[in-house]
């Protein structure tokens, strides 16, 4: 059990640092460009499962995140599961 | 099937608007002024005796044998070095011409060997066929006299001016004894190759050809084989054909190392190689090569090569020889059996570049199609990825713009991250000739790279910048064009959008872009990247060419597009001479792009959520296709850990060594129920593989491979494949047995699916590639023979857009425990994970992965050159030698990954670009000590190197593995 608790944790970790990479690079741009950049980046290029595990993981706790990546959590794609 | 023999002209054909006639024999022949005589002569089918002359190398004159008569001159001019005239009268035949040329003749020959029947150049010798031109019976002079011929006098007194053979380099043996002294050797290794390591010692009758003061391994050689190609004797002969003798066919087909994609004649005895020859109609070479495709293909037929299907249960458990039908019914029922109890996005594949597109392809349509879902990725994903992200982002499409043979009208060149001379030799070689013309030269690099200063070539500005602030180094150069007023405005207001460009210009103008504000970060003096800057932006035809050293950092895709904006600003995409090149790694990683081997892109990089795209595939399929984007490796690799990625099919790659944090790919690997590797060898990924699919060679397939100037180029079986399967038929086995039928009787055919689906493959097809030669895609309706240059008149996608690009340092952080930088890379002799070229003599100039220290650091912990070192990181640490190199910069180190048993990749990180997880290879914080034992880790590799390669009843179960 504890192994699966930090096998999510990991997991948490490393997207929201992906998430953060991402907004790092488009934070140059105006917010109102910025935030909807990051959300079709992540659309794109993110699996189905990766983008549900980041929500799940960050949509009840938003504020564990930076102001731009939060701004654009709304606009990830939610696919349907499998 | 016959012996291709290419004409040799005997100088090179000149390109030229103007056009001279001649009369030669009585035929009136026109060719572009500057044209030899000699090689008009040859245009009309005459051939003039020769021997100094051959076209690859330019007129020297020397042989004397070329003589003609030229109506109105005196004396007998050499053909060669005259250029041909408007209405020159010229005679190639007389009593006079004859008499000379015999003359000419009998004073070789008289310092010769006459051992004619057993020499090595017997059936391809030049100086026998211009013996037999002039009608040469007799040598009046005898053999007694002065000469370089026999070791011994008639006194049997050593003959001083005789020369033993140096076979000294693994794959060609110099005899001096049959040497004519022509210096077609010497001006290859100058002309063509651009390394200088070969020189005339001595004058007049005591001429020889030399190696510089040592033997051809010794020396400055980097065994490309130039001069043994120019030679027209057996002085310089491929020791494969002084064994094997001449060959009786050959085929044109594609090297399989480097993106250069050198085409070469794979000349044959039956099946067997005699030797590969560099061809000189194939466009990305034009008649050069370097070590590894000229002379490292012995792996094809390397005694390591698995030529059987093998299946195992777990990985502990020694390999079990299997049919064919075994093999993949296995496989296919482990798949299903995965994809039931795990879900159908528990399983992908990875694609090889170093397999034909039509392999490659297959590959992508089988996880699409029979898995269902789009995990499939390609080793791209470690070394080009943002190439693609970045270049499609600013100019909208996925690859370099330019052709090779661009570089020629370059007036400035940029190398950033590339290092050409070991990477791509080839090309080099092309650009150190520009650069010997006179064009400028900038290369910004953390190491002094051999590109820097070579013989003749200096760069004008060496950037030495500090690993991993690449874009600080670009965007300061942009703020110099942007604030000193160098943009090419005309071009910026025709070509781009003009609300980006806005914003970037802004951004980039701000004083923490300013090469004064950025130098804290780069370490590269603030003049000389201004001065560097000035001459990039208004030196004339300013070209950049990039490779790993741009990619693999955690903002490679930002320092992509930041060269894009600068370009763009200046005005140097769109014509000859300019542009944005990405020099790519593996044969095919263009193709592999090209193919659809991206989890979120179909062939001819178009989005999987695309609709109308999925749906022509979806009509020729005939399945239904996944719409969302798949796990990329470094996300396969993740989720495996997790437990939610269960099953991988591995064609031609080797993950356990080239990607980066060895113990979290074993880890991942580990984790899977099911990992089939397809390759030639029993790689480091096979340790933890389930079933291994035998792979074949690139002498043994037909297909096709894309170089990194977006030629597509043919594949030509010359051998049946050892393991009796091609690999596409084991790709379409393997998805018929999932229930997809997979149709086909020849590449050719899966070619022809491509050019259906993919609008800038339309106009592909093997008939055209044969007919042509090759083409560079886009190749279609509106571009029937290929796109040599792209954004001509506009860019793909419509108008340019700079991309605002802001230094954002990695994570990856220097400190108390790690004070240094490690930065990976290769070398010239060896390639990638070494799979190739340990299984050769390339050995021989490369063994082992050493570390490259400065001496400022090495003389701080006490380390000499051969010392063994500790290079530990956070993710791991290794041993291995040292070697103390001026080449570095104080406080970065430096090794190649080309050794599995070095493991140098356990010590990069699991950082990766931001766009395209991309790893960040070229930047790990390091310490470095001295020790006297290997690792943990490398020690637990040797045992499993037997542990986990035992294969059920071969010799105790140990497998040969002569490379490791």
């Amino acid at each position: 059990m504890t192994e699966i608790v930090h096998a999510d944790a990991e997991k948490r970790e490393k997207l929201a640092h992906m998430a953060g990479q991402i907004a790092d690079f488009f934070k140059a741009y105006p917010d109102e460009q910025a935030a909807p950049a990051i959300a079709d980046h992540i659309n794109q290029f993110w699996s189905r499962r990766m983008r549900a595990d980041f929500i799940a993981a960050f949509e009840a706790a938003p504020e564990a995140l930076p102001p731009l990546l939060r701004a654009a959590l709304p606009a990830l794609r939610r696919a349907p599961a499998e | 099937m016959t012996l291709i023999k290419e004409i040799d002209f005997g100088t090179p054909i000149r390109v030229s608007d103007k056009a001279v006639t001649l009369t030669i024999d009585g035929q009136s022949v026109t060719v572009p002024a500057g044209t030899s005589v000699m090689a008009a002569a040859m245009s009309l089918g005459t051939k003039i005796p020769k021997l100094c002359a051959t076209d690859s190398l330019e007129p020297f004159g020397s042989c004397r044998l070329c003589l003609v008569e030229i109506e109105g001159r005196h004396g007998t001019p050499a053909s060669c070095t005259t250029p041909a005239e408007d209405g020159m009268v010229v005679r190639t035949q007389s009593e006079n011409l004859a008499s000379l040329r015999k003359g000419v003749m009998e004073l070789y020959i008289s310092d010769h060997p006459l051992d004619c029947l057993t020499c090595s150049a017997n059936g391809d010798c030049e100086l026998q066929d211009m013996a037999g031109a002039v009608g040469l019976r007799e040598v009046r002079y005898g053999y007694e006299g002065e000469n370089h011929v026999f070791a011994k006098g008639k006194e049997g007194l050593a003959n001083e001016n005789w020369l033993g053979k140096d076979a000294s380099n693994p794959y060609f043996t110099y005899d001096p004894t049959k040497c004519i002294v022509c210096n077609r050797c010497v001006r290859a290794c100058e002309e063509v190759q651009g390394t200088f390591a070969l020189t005339i010692t001595g004058r007049g009758f005591a001429s020889r050809v030399a190696a510089g003061p040592t033997d051809f391994l010794g020396s400055e050689c980097v065994s490309c084989g130039a001069c043994v190609q120019a030679c027209p004797t057996a002085t310089l002969m491929e020791n494969s054909a002084i064994q094997m003798g001449q060959p009786e066919h050959s085929k044109v087909t594609t090297c399989a190392y480097c993106g250069v994609g050198c085409s070469f004649k794979a000349e044959m005895q039956g099946d067997r190689v005699v030797r590969m020859v560099p061809y000189k109609a194939g466009a990305a070479n034009e008649g050069h090569s370097c070590v590894k495709g000229r002379f490292a293909w012995g792996y094809a037929t390397h005694k390591d090569r698995i030529t059987k299907p093998m299946i195992r249960g777990k990985i502990t458990d020694p390999w079990r020889e299997v049919s064919w039908e075994e093999a993949i019914g296995h496989a296919a029922s482990e798949f299903r059996r995965i994809q039931d109890h795990y879900g159908r996005e528990s399983v992908g594949a990875i694609t090889s570049s170093r397999c034909t597109n039509e392999e490659v392809f297959l590959i992508q349509k089988l996880v699409r199609a029979a898995f269902g879902n789009n995990n499939v990725d390609t080793c791209a994903r470690v070394c080009h990825s943002p190439t693609g992200y970045g270049l499609k982002t600013t100019l909208g499409t996925s690859a370099g713009t330019q052709d090779f043979k661009s570089v020629a009208k370059a007036d400035v060149i940029l190398i950033i991250g590339a290092n050409p001379t070991d990477g791509h030799p080839v090309f080099a070689s092309r650009m150190k000739k520009r650069l010997r013309q006179g064009a400028k030269l900038i290369v910004a690099d953390p190491r002094r790279i051999d590109i820097v200063r070579t013989p003749h070539v200096a760069a004008d500005y060496h950037l030495q910048l500090k690993p991993g602030t690449n874009v600080a180094l670009t965007n300061a150069i942009a703020h110099v064009v942007v604030t000193e007023g160098l943009i090419d405005e005309d071009y910026v207001r025709e070509r781009c959008d003009l609300a980006d460009f806005e914003l970037w210009a802004r951004f980039i103008a701000q004083e923490q872009n300013s090469p004064e504000a950025t130098e804290q970060f780069t370490g590269v003096p603030a003049a000389d990247l201004r001065a560097a800057a000035r001459l990039y932006a208004t030196g004339g035809n300013g070209a950049i060419y990039y490779g790993l050293g741009v990619t693999e950092h955690s903002q490679g895709s930002t320092m992509v597009m930041a060269m894009a904006n600068l370009a763009m600003a200046t005005g140097n995409i769109g014509r000859e001479g300019v542009g944005i090149n990405p020099l790519r790694g593996q044969n095919n990683v263009q193709g592999a792009c090209d193919m659809g081997s991206f989890p979120h892109e179909m062939t001819g990089y178009r989005h999987v959520s695309d609709d109308a795209t999925r749906q022509i595939f979806e009509t020729i399929w005939g399945v239904a296709l996944d719409d969302e984007p798949g796990l990329r490796i470094p996300n396969m690799l993740d989720e495996a850990v997790g437990g939610t990625f269960k099953a991988l099919y591995v064609q031609g790659e080797d993950i356990a060594q080239s990607d980066p944090n060895t113990q979290h790919v074993t880890a991942g690997l580990s984790a899977m129920e099911c990992v089939v590797v397809q390759d030639l060898f029993l790689n480091e990924t096979a340790k933890y593989a389930h079933i291994f699919l035998p792979g074949s060679s690139f002498l043994e397939k037909d297909g096709t491979f894309t170089n990194a100037e977006r030629r597509i180029n043919r594949v030509r079986q010359v051998m049946a494949p050892l393991s009796g399967k091609a690999e596409w038929q084991v790709t379409a086995d393997f998805a018929k047995a999932l229930g997809y039928e997979m149709d086909y009787s020849h590449p050719s055919e899966i070619m022809d699916e491509i050019a259906r689906l993919t609008p800038s493959f339309s106009g592909v097809s093997y008939e055209k590639l044969d007919a042509l030669g090759s083409v560079q895609w886009p190749c279609n309706e509106a571009a029937p023979e290929g796109t040599p240059l792209m954004h001509v008149d506009r860019f793909v996608r419509g108008k340019g857009r700079f991309m605002i690009t802001e230094f954002v340092p990695t994570q990856e952080r220097t400190g108390a425990r790690f004070p240094l930088i490690l930065t990976t890379g290769r070398i010239l002799s060896q390639y990638n994970v070494g799979a190739q070229t340990r299984r050769t003599a390339n050995s021989a100039w490369h063994d082992e992965d050493v570390l490259e220290i400065h001496p400022f650091d090495a003389e701080n912990r006490g380390v000499k050159t051969g010392d063994l070192v500790s290079l530990a990181s956070r993710s791991g640490d290794i041993s291995l030698r040292a070697e103390v190199s001026e080449r570095m910069q104080p406080g970065v180190v430096y090794t190649t990954f080309h050794h599995a048993e070095t493991g140098a990749n356990v010590i990069t990180t699991d950082y990766s670009d931001w766009a395209t997880n991309c790893p960040e290879y070229k930047v790990t914080a390091v310490e470095v000590r001295r020790t006297n034992y290997y690792s943990q880790w490398q020690e637990r590799n040797r045992e499993e190197d037997v542990s986990l390669r035992l294969i059920a009843g071969r010799d105790a179960g140990r497998l040969p593995d002569a490379a490791e």
